[in-house]
C-alpha cells in the first residue's frame, strides 16, 4: 500500500504550488488545482479504505496494523527515536476517509462561497496545507510525529481563522486560538516527553515491562496528553477559542472547526486508548466527566446565542463532549462489556463530521444570502432557499438523534455505553441530547420560519446559493441519511474484533422520546411569527439568560486572570525589569564603549602639538620614575 | 662671591635672553616674535663671545641673525594676511602646555643644580681660528673633514629642495 | 666668577620657552621660531660643556657649528614648505592643515 504516501504528498505539493505561484494564477485555475488534487486524494483515501478492509482480518480476528513507511528521522538513543511514516489501522483509515471527504466538499463549496474574495489563491493554499497536516496527523506512526503534524494543524488553523487579516476581530480570534491551543500543547509535549522517558519509546505499542516499571508516571503522561487534546478539542475550560474561531470563512469553520481538527483530541484519546484502558482507567473516566460537563455547558450556552455560527460552534463543542464521554466511559477493551463507548465515540466522530460540516456549509449559504450572521436578519428563509432548507433540516434531525438519520445511531450507542457505565451518566447525557435537539431546532426555526426580517429581505431578496455550493450540501445530506446504516462495529471496535451493532430498545426509545419532546417544545416556542413563551422565559430568567448569552463569563474570567493578574502582577514587573535593568545595563555597556571611543578618538587627533605635549609629559613621568626609584 | 665685570655682563645677557625668549613665544604678533628671536640670537652670540668662542659667535651672528632672521621676516611678510594675530587659544590647551613646560623646566633645573659639576670655571684663552680650520680640514683623529663635506652636500640639497618646493607650478 | 650652571639655567629656560611656544602657537612660522629657540639652547649647551669640561678638545664646538648650519638648512626648507602651503590655502594656521587627515 505504498501509494498512501501520495495522500500526504499531493496536498503538500498543491500547497507549495499555490503558495509560491498562486499569485500568478487566475482564481479559477488555483481553485481547480486545489480541488482536483483533493479529489485525487479523496479517491486514494477511499481506495485505501477499500484495500485495507477488503484485505480482511488477521489470525487474531482483528484488522492488522500496517506501516507502509516508517523511517527513523531523529535517533535520540538506542531505543528512543522519532520516526516518520504512515500507519494504517481501522481508525486512521476511517479518519482518512472523513477528512478527505469533508475537505473535498469544502474545496468545491469554496468555489462559490469565496468567489471574488481577495486572496482566493492563498485561501486554497492554506486549505491544502491544512489537509496535508491533518492527514499526516491521523496516519502518524508515533506520538511525536503526531505532535509535529498537530502543531502544523494549529498553524494552518491560525492562518485560516486570520484569513481576513484586515478585520480586527479575525486577528484577535486567530491569536486567541493559537495561544490557547499552544498553551494546551505544552501539556501535550510534557506528556510526550514523560511517555518517551518512561515507556522508552514514542510508538503507540510500548514494551509491557517498561510500562509496568513506570508505575504512576504513565497515567500522568496520559493525563498531560489529554490536556493537549482538550485544548485542540475545545474541552472546558480550554474551549474559549473555538467560538471566536468562527471569524474565519465559513467553509473553514466547517472543515477545521467542526469536522476535522477539533476532533483531533478525540482521535488522540482513541489512539492512546489501549494504554488508557490498561494503565489509567481513572484518567479515562476523568475524560468522560470533563466531556460531559463540557457538553452540558456548551449546550446551555448554545440555547441562547443569536449568531448562527456561534450556535453551531457551541453545538460542536457539545458534540465533541459527547465523543469524549463515549471514549471515557469505557472500562474494558471488550466491546460487549464496557468497551462499547470506543466504537460509539468513533462512530459519532464519523457521523458528526458529516452532518456538522453540512450544518456549517448550510449556514454559509444562509450567510451568503443575507450577509449577516445574526438570527435577527433571518427568519422565513424556507421560501427563498429550498435546497439549503431541506439539507439543513436533515442535519438538524441527525444531530437531534431522530432515526433513521446517522446521528441517531451513533448517539444512541454513546448513550447505551453511558447507561452501561452508570445510570446517572446515562440520564445526564440523555438530557444533554434533549438540549441539543432543542437548540438545533430553535436555530432551524429561527432561520427558516419564525419572525421574518421583512425590511431587510425586501431590500435584498435572499436567493438560493449557486450550484457549486448546493452540490456539497446535497452530497453530505445523502451521506447523513445513509451513514447510520454502515455496520461500523464491523470495522472499528475497542479490541479490533468484529462487533455487530444492536440497538438497545430501552435506550433507543428513551432518546428518541426526549428528542421528540425537545423538538416539540422548540416548535411550540419558535415556529410562529410571535414568540411569547420564549420572550417571557427570557424575561423571567433574566440573569440566567444573560449569563448564558455571555457564555457564563468564562471569557471574562480568562480576561481577568490574564490581564489583571498575570499581566499586571507578573508580566508588567518582568517587562519593567527587562526594560529598566536588562536593557539599561546593555545601554550602559554601549554608552561606555561609545564614551570611551569618543575619548580615544580625541587622542588620535592628528594634532602634532598635542602629540608632542603628551610625549613630553610621558618623558617627564619616566624621568620622575627613574629619579624616585 | 665677588662681582666682576664679566659676571655683570653675563647677568645682563642672561636677563636679556630669558626675557626675549619668553616674549618671543608669548607675543601675539608674529613679526614681533621674529624680532625677539633676533634678540635671543644676539644674546646667544654674546654668550659665545664670553666663552671665548669668537668664531662661533661670528657664525651665529652671520648665519642666524643675518641670514635666517631675514628669511623669517621675508616669509612673514609674504604670508601675513589680515594682521596675523594669533587666534584665541582654548584656555585648557594653553594651560596644559604651560603646565607641561613648567614641570619640565622645574625637573631640568632641579637636576642641573643638584648635579655637582667638577670644574666651576674655565681657562680663559681665545680659540685660534687656525686651530679650528686645521681641525675642520683634517682627516685624522678629531678631524672633521667628513662632517664638513656632508654638511656642504646637505646645504646643496637644501638649496635645490627649497627652490623645488617653493617655485611656482 | 661665572659658574657653569648659570649658562645651563639660561639655556634651559630658553629651551622650555621654545617648547611652550611649540605647544601653544598656532602659526606655522611661530612654531618654527620656537624650534629655533630650542636648537639655540642646545647649541649653548654644547659650547658650554666643551668649554668647561673638555677644554682641550673641539667636539662640542663643532657640534654647535654644524647645528647652526643644519638649522639654517632646516629653516630654509621649512619656510619653502610654508610658503608652498600658503600658496595653496592662503593660510598658515595649524588648524587648517587637515587636508591629509583623511
Amino acid at each position: 500500500m505504498e501509494y498512501t504516501i501520495l495522500i500526504l504528498l499531493l496536498p503538500f505539493l498543491s500547497f507549495l504550488v499555490l503558495g509560491l505561484a498562486g499569485m500568478k494564477m487566475s482564481n479559477r485555475l488555483a481553485g481547480t488545482i486545489g480541488t482536483v488534487v483533493l479529489g485525487i486524494v479523496a479517491i486514494a483515501s477511499y481506495y485505501t479504505a477499500f484495500d485495507y478492509f477488503a484485505a480482511g482480518r488477521g489470525v487474531d480476528g482483528a484488522f492488522p496494523t500496517l506501516m507502509p513507511y516508517n523511517e527513523v528521522w531523529l535517533p535520540i538513543s538506542e531505543n528512543l527515536h522519532i520516526d516518520m511514516g504512515i500507519l494504517l489501522d481501522p481508525i486512521s483509515v476511517m479518519m482518512l476517509v472523513v477528512i478527505s471527504t469533508v475537505s473535498l466538499m469544502v474545496h468545491i463549496y469554496s468555489f462559490g462561497y469565496m468567489k471574488g474574495e481577495r486572496g482566493f489563491q492563498r485561501y486554497y493554499a492554506f486549505l491544502s496545507l491544512f489537509t496535508m497536516s491533518m492527514l499526516g496527523l491521523v496516519v502518524a506512526t508515533n506520538i511525536f510525529q503526531m505532535y509535529l503534524f498537530w502543531e502544523l494543524v494549529g498553524v494552518s488553523s491560525y492562518l485560516l481563522i486570520g484569513f481576513y487579516y484586515t478585520k480586527k476581530e479575525a486577528i484577535a480570534a486567530s491569536k486567541k486560538a493559537f495561544i490557547v491551543t499552544r498553551f494546551a500543547d505544552l501539556g501535550f509535549l510534557v506528556g510526550i516527553l514523560f511517555y518517551g522517558y518512561y515507556a522508552g519509546t514514542f510508538t503507540f505499542t510500548p514494551q509491557l515491562q517498561m510500562l509496568a516499571s513506570a508505575g504512576a508516571m504513565i497515567p500522568l503522561a496520559l493525563g498531560l496528553m489529554f490536556i493537549g487534546g482538550a485544548g485542540k478539542s475545545a474541552m472546558f475550560p480550554l474551549h474559549i477559542w473555538l467560538p471566536d474561531a468562527m471569524e474565519g470563512p465559513t467553509p473553514v469553520s466547517a472543515l477545521i472547526h467542526a469536522a476535522t481538527m477539533v476532533v483531533a483530541g478525540v482521535y488522540l484519546v482513541a489512539r492512546m486508548f489501549p494504554l488508557f484502558i490498561d494503565y489509567a482507567p481513572e484518567v479515562l473516566h476523568w475524560v468522560a466527566y470533563v466531556g460531559a460537563f463540557t457538553a452540558f455547558y456548551a449546550a446551555s450556552v448554545a440555547c441562547v446565542q443569536s449568531d448562527i455560527k456561534r450556535v453551531l460552534a457551541f453545538s460542536t463543542i457539545s458534540q465533541i463532549g459527547f465523543m469524549m464521554v463515549g471514549l471515557g466511559v469505557c472500562y474494558s477493551a471488550d466491546p460487549h462489556h464496557g468497551g462499547l463507548g470506543y466504537m460509539a465515540g468513533m462512530f459519532h466522530l464519523f457521523t458528526h463530521a458529516m452532518f456538522k460540516a453540512l450544518l456549517f456549509l448550510g449556514a454559509g449559504c444562509i450567510i451568503h444570502a443575507v450577509h449577516s450572521n445574526e438570527m435577527s436578519a433571518m427568519g422565513g428563509l424556507r421560501k427563498y432557499m429550498p435546497v439549503t432548507h431541506i439539507t439543513f433540516l436533515i442535519a438538524c434531525l441527525a444531530i437531534s438523534g431522530i432515526p433513521p438519520f446517522s446521528g441517531f445511531f451513533s448517539k444512541d450507542e454513546i448513550l447505551t455505553a453511558c447507561f452501561e457505565f452508570s445510570p446517572v451518566m446515562g440520564w445526564v447525557m440523555s438530557f444533554i441530547a434533549a438540549m441539543t435537539a432543542f437548540y438545533m431546532f430553535r436555530l432551524y426555526y429561527g432561520i427558516f420560519w419564525g419572525r421574518e426580517n421583512k425590511e431587510l429581505h425586501a431590500q435584498h431578496t435572499p436567493h438560493e446559493a449557486p450550484l457549486s455550493m448546493t452540490i456539497p450540501l446535497v452530497f453530505l445530506a445523502l451521506v447523513t441519511c445513509g451513514a447510520g446504516f454502515i455496520p461500523f462495529g464491523e470495522f472499528i471496535s475497542s479490541n479490533g474484533q468484529s462487533y455487530t451493532i444492536h440497538l438497545d430498545p430501552k435506550v433507543a426509545i428513551t432518546s428518541v422520546c426526549v428528542a421528540v419532546v425537545a423538538i416539540a417544545v422548540a416548535t411550540w416556542m419558535y415556529l410562529r411569527e410571535r414568540q411569547p413563551v420564549a420572550d417571557r422565559l427570557a424575561k423571567t430568567f433574566k440573569g440566567l439568560h444573560r449569563a448564558a448569552y455571555h457564555r457564563f463569563y468564562i471569557d471574562d474570567i480568562y480576561q481577568f486572570v490574564t490581564h489583571k493578574i498575570i499581566f499586571a502582577c507578573v508580566s508588567t514587573p518582568i517587562a519593567w525589569f527587562d526594560r529598566h535593568v536588562v536593557d539599561q545595563f546593555m545601554n550602559f555597556l554601549a554608552w561606555c564603549t561609545n564614551a570611551s571611543s569618543e575619548e580615544i578618538r580625541g587622542w588620535q587627533s592628528g594634532n602634532v602639538q598635542q602629540y608632542t605635549r603628551v610625549f613630553l609629559g610621558g618623558v617627564l613621568v619616566l624621568v620622575l620614575v627613574l629619579l624616585l626609584i | 662671591m665677588e662681582i666682576t665685570l664679566e659676571l655683570i655682563v653675563f647677568l645682563i645677557l642672561a636677563v636679556f635672553i630669558v626675557a626675549s625668549s619668553i616674549l618671543a613665544v608669548t607675543t601675539k604678533r608674529i613679526l614681533r616674535a621674529a624680532t625677539y628671536l633676533l634678540f635671543v640670537l644676539f644674546g646667544t652670540a654674546g654668550i659665545y663671545f664670553q666663552l671665548n668662542y669668537s668664531f662661533l659667535g661670528a657664525v651665529q651672528l652671520l648665519i642666524y641673525a643675518g641670514g635666517i632672521t631675514v628669511l623669517y621676516v621675508f616669509s612673514i611678510l609674504l604670508t601675513s594676511s589680515q594682521g596675523d594675530r594669533a587666534e584665541k587659544l582654548k584656555n585648557s590647551k594653553m594651560f596644559a602646555g604651560l603646565l607641561t613646560s613648567l614641570a619640565g623646566l622645574v625637573i631640568c633645573l632641579f637636576l642641573t643644580l643638584k648635579n655637582n659639576f667638577l670644574p666651576s670655571h674655565f681657562e680663559h684663552g681665545e680659540l685660534p681660528v687656525s686651530a679650528i680650520g686645521m681641525s675642520m680640514m683634517s682627516g685624522e683623529k678629531y678631524g672633521y673633514i667628513l662632517p664638513f663635506e656632508v654638511i656642504s652636500v646637505l646645504l646643496l640639497a637644501c638649496i635645490i629642495g627649497g627652490i623645488l618646493i617653493a617655485r611656482k607650478r | 666668577m661665572i659658574h657653569m650652571e648659570y649658562y645651563l639655567v639660561v639655556s634651559t629656560v630658553m629651551m622650555f620657552a621654545g617648547i611652550y611656544g611649540f605647544f601653544t602657537r598656532r602659526n606655522l612660522l611661530a612654531i618654527l621660531i620656537s624650534v629655533e629657540l630650542i636648537l639655540n639652547s642646545v647649541d649653548i649647551n654644547f659650547a658650554v660643556f666643551n668649554r668647561f669640561l673638555f677644554p682641550g678638545q673641539l667636539e662640542g664646538f663643532f657640534f654647535a657649528l654644524f647645528a647652526i648650519g643644519v638649522s639654517a638648512a632646516e629653516t630654509a626648507v621649512a619656510i619653502a614648505i610654508i610658503i608652498n602651503i600658503y600658496r595653496n590655502i592662503r593660510n598658515i594656521q595649524v588648524k587648517n592643515m587637515n587636508e591629509l587627515n583623511g
